[in-house]
């Protein structure tokens, strides 16, 4: 176990620098996971500003608050904030605290790499949002960047491209660091399937990192060059093609999802049976269906082509391919609810979060089922389904179990307990406001209302005006969250090294708060 | 589809929301009501669809509910054991495999069903434009007629000046009209970047591609007006590109072509004489304002950088034949599209003359449609 040994450096270092030195300079994976969730919050703070603009412009039809020109910028950045600012490294940051406290090891394998990789966040961060400063604004052609309406944009989406560029690298480095450190830095005993789910979880997320997001920065690259550089990848005229963008991108597009929502079944598969008080129902199946659902996610990105006309035949291919990721991910629902099947549950904020998670994000699963019939894709592709749809497995998956991580591990973070009535308060307000904003926005998308666009027909108006009292009622949910964590790193009641009675793991034989160093000793797993 | 046909129908009772849909009132929870066999076999699909999903996640949450009511620590539930079992997750593998082939077969069917342009009636290409739909009649009755259509909402309507009418931004100046019961083949293409034709009563969205040429069909059932959207983010006004389509019987389908035929032959007539500069710059501002004025803006300031200023432009106040071929032929790599396509000899030679006489910018030159005519043949 080589790589367990502690860097001789980090025993100089220990506790001299403080102040901002100390957050720059830092290696230990419990600062830099802090300091991931922190950018992530703020991230998602004003991707949800963003997005409350987007709301109050489609609260009536007409133009009221922004122009068309704006409305654009702000759908495209929502999403590629949203995406790249605020959930990926949020997941990233759970994995930083939690994965060697969950393995048993003494930090993360490279932890001056892992610094450089969150430090290169705030930059991509500063370029992406300081794009609306430039010259003719941010992008304005959707997250997906699809060309050539993204050659035609002007310089700030360069600054994207760069941002993703580097935001790419992050995720890369970051990702490669986690694979590295759960393959070599598991305690002694701790075999590869008595590992605890999250980390089987992050393990497969973080081959998909490294396979997509080069494909990624490829694809972003050749909008550059595009632009600048006289070449014609994505113009006819010059011999090129628009929709061979579209392959590229969702090429990367497809397993993204799985980026995004594969961590959050770990966390939700950690929290389940900890509140159950009843072992994870086929532990070796999860571990089994997130494999395939990581092998089929390369292999059905069309799905989101279907209305470019392909030929038939890869319309039936594509749609058969995603009907079949259905299977697993419903194995996955089913163990969890054998989990709980005469399990002996409590409902304290963690798990009611993660039961909130099953339910709505099983709605996002069935209308994903429904979007992969290729005919009645077509009739909703780019509409308000397909962002029903998303938000129901993004939002509600993926957000959702960071926040039932968050409720779980905030414990051993801060050594206090959250607040039980705020955190139920904060689930309570985000779940009636979630499906108020989103379920309405089924009926638009079936009704024919387009996504993307800043006014729309008369009859969309009262599901548009319910949807924006929706989401303003969503967003200023979220401020109770920001409440709950400032009150609980600030004191509270103090928190026992495992306080949640039915959780197991070695992250709760350390005490709480986890000291500045742990396993510095490797534990031994039975 | 005669299974799914009668579960959706009996469904119906089931969904009030979907009841609750007026005949001929616009969609509002679910899609729209089809006029082709192929929007009503996508919308039957749907139904069926969304009834098995319901069923199993009605099943699956009642199971989840039960425990989550009855086994409770605080009712004194005690923690089972048990955490495999081999047989049950067999089960659950194969089961829902089986319930997606079912669910695949009939889409099987409707996926090759649209993609069967053979033996069509009538052949229309439609290209996108930002920010608005050209119209070719290639092959059939009509064959030859070309329009250009655009939003017809007045702005002031957008704005919040005026109040909304019925149709408000699904109305067109010159809409498409097609003949009942034909089968209408559409060729997609786009001159600028990828927008898509979408009208939800006939089932067919379909992008369309710059520099491809892609298709669909529709043979729709009952006259009426049929209005859909661009559903392909194209940029600024993307919301403001509708599809408006008049079904019509084969006789008034006859009547529309003859008063075309009627209309182009006198343009015909027109395009080849000299025109006075009065008559350029009058025909040149109307031009301008459906075409340019969306980039350009009114006052030829553009919106730089992507749309630049032509109050001024080096290549307004340059040379004519220069200023011809940008306009016929377009900018690659930028967003000025060519327009050869979409507008006559005269409409070019028009709107070039006005700009080159508006704003700050006096030549005092005029551009003659011979001119342009010229400029066609040179490329
Ligand atoms: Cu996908
Ligand atoms: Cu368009």
């Amino acid at each position: 176990m080589a790589a367990v040994i502690p860097d001789p450096l980090d025993h100089h270092h220990h506790h001299a620098p403080s102040g901002l030195m100390r957050w720059l300079t830092t290696t230990n994976h419990k600062d830099i996971g802090t300091m991931y969730l922190i950018f992530s919050f703020v991230m998602f703070l004003s991707g949800g500003v963003m997005a409350l603009t987007i709301r109050a412009e489609l609260f009536q039809p007409g133009l009221q608050v922004v122009q068309p020109e704006f409305f654009n910028q702000l759908t495209t950045m929502h999403g590629l904030v949203m995406v790249f600012g605020a959930i990926m490294p949020a997941f990233v940051g759970f994995a930083n605290w939690q994965i060697p406290l969950m393995i048993g090891a003494s930090d993360m394998a490279f932890a001056r790499m892992n610094n450089w990789s969150f430090w290169l966040l705030p930059p991509a961060a500063i370029l992406l949002l300081g794009s609306f400063f430039v010259p003719g604004g941010a992008t304005a052609a959707g997250w997906t960047l699809y060309a050539p309406l993204s050659v035609q944009m002007g310089m700030g989406m360069d600054f994207a491209i760069f941002a993703i560029h580097i935001m790419g690298l992050s995720s890369i480095m970051g990702a490669i660091n986690i694979v590295v450190t759960i393959l070599n830095m598991r305690a002694p005993g701790m075999a590869m399937m008595k590992m605890p789910l999250f980390c089987w979880t992050w393990l497969i997320t973080a081959y998909l990192l490294i396979a997509v997001m080069p494909v990624l920065a490829g694809a972003v690259t050749m909008i550059l060059t595009d632009r600048h550089f006289g070449t014609s990848f994505f113009n006819a005229a010059g011999g090129g093609d628009p929709v061979m963008y579209q392959h590229i991108f969702w090429f990367f597009g497809h397993p993204e999802v799985y980026i995004m929502i594969l961590p959050a079944f770990g966390i939700v598969s950690q929290i389940i049976p900890a509140f159950a008080r009843k072992p994870l129902f086929g532990y070796a199946s999860m571990v089994y269906a997130t494999a395939s659902i990581a092998i089929l996610s390369f292999v059905v990105w069309a799905h989101h082509m279907f209305a470019t006309g392909m030929p038939a035949v890869g319309q039936l291919y594509f749609m058969y391919a995603t009907m079949l990721i259905a299977v697993p991910t419903g194995v996955k629902v089913f163990n969890w609810v054998a989990t709980m099947w005469r399990g002996s549950l409590s409902f304290e904020p963690p798990m009611l979060w993660a039961t909130g998670f099953i339910f709505v994000f099983t709605i996002g699963g069935f209308t994903g089922l429904i979007c992969a019939i290729a005919p009645i894709d077509i009739q909703i592709h780019d509409t308000y389904y397909v962002v029903a749809h998303f938000h129901y497995v993004l939002v509600a998956g993926s957000l959702f179990a960071l926040f039932a991580g968050a409720y779980y591990w905030l414990p051993k973070w801060t050594g206090h307990m959250p607040s039980d009535r705020l955190g139920k308060l904060h689930f309570w307000c985000s779940l009636v406001f979630f499906n108020v904003t989103f379920f309405p926005m089924h009926f638009l998308g079936l009704a024919g209302m387009p996504r993307r666009i800043p006014d729309y027909a008369l009859q969309f108006t009262d599901f548009n005006a319910l949807a924006t009292i929706g989401a303003f009622g969503f967003g200023l949910s979220q401020l109770i969250f920001l409440a709950v964590v400032v009150k609980c790193a600030r004191g509270g009641k103090p928190a026992a090294a495992k306080p949640w009675d039915g959780a197991e793991g070695l992250e709760w034989t350390v005490p709480s708060p986890a000291p500045y160093h742990t396993f510095e000793e490797a534990p031994l797993v039975k | 589809m005669g299974l799914a046909a009668r579960i959706a129908a009996s469904t119906l009772l089931l969904v009030p929301a979907a009841a609750a849909q007026a005949q001929g009132a616009p969609a509002r929870y679910n899609l729209q009501t089809p006029v082709t066999g192929l929007a009503e076999q996508i919308h039957d699909m749907h139904t069926l669809m969304l009834v098995i999903c319901l069923v199993i996640f009605v099943g699956v949450f009642g199971v989840m509910f039960w425990a989550v009511i009855h086994h409770r620590r605080s009712r004194g539930a005690v923690a089972a054991n048990f955490h495999e079992n081999t047989t049950v997750e067999i089960a659950w593998t194969v089961i829902p495999v089986l319930i997606l082939l079912g669910m695949a077969w009939p889409a099987t069917k409707t996926v090759i069903a649209m993609k069967d342009t053979s033996e069509a009636d009538l052949t229309i290409k439609a290209t996108g434009y930002q920010w608005k739909w050209g119209y070719d009649y290639l092959q059939g009755e009509g064959e030859g007629i070309r329009l250009l259509s655009s939003l017809s909402t007045p702005r002031e309507q957008i704005e919040g000046g005026a109040a909304k009418g019925e149709n408000y931004l699904l109305e067109v100046d010159n809409p498409v009209v097609v003949p009942v019961g034909k089968k209408v083949r559409m060729l997609l293409t786009a001159n600028d970047v990828i927008h898509s034709w979408w009208v939800p009563a006939f089932g067919v969205k379909q992008d369309a591609i710059p520099g491809f040429i892609r298709d669909g069909w529709f043979r729709a059932d009952k006259e009426g007006v049929y209005r859909g959207n661009c559903a392909e983010l194209c940029g600024r006004d993307h919301a403001f590109m509708p599809i408006e389509v008049h079904v019509v019987s084969a006789e008034k389908y006859a009547a529309w072509v003859a008063e075309h035929r009627e209309k182009a032959a006198g343009a015909a007539a027109d395009e080849a004489r000299e025109w006075s500069m009065a008559e350029l710059m009058t025909r040149g501002e109307q031009v301008f304002g459906t075409i340019c004025a969306a980039c350009h803006q009114a006052n030829g300031k553009g919106l730089p950088p992507t749309f630049p200023p032509l109050d001024g432009s080096q290549v307004v106040l340059g040379d004519k034949a220069g200023q011809i071929d940008i306009v016929l032929h377009g900018r690659p790599n930028t967003a000025m599209a060519p327009f050869g396509g979409a507008l006559s000899d005269a409409d070019v030679a028009a709107v070039i003359t006005y700009t080159r006489n508006s704003w700050g910018n006096h030549t005092g030159e005029a551009v003659q449609p011979a001119e342009v005519k010229a400029g066609r043949n040179k490329s």
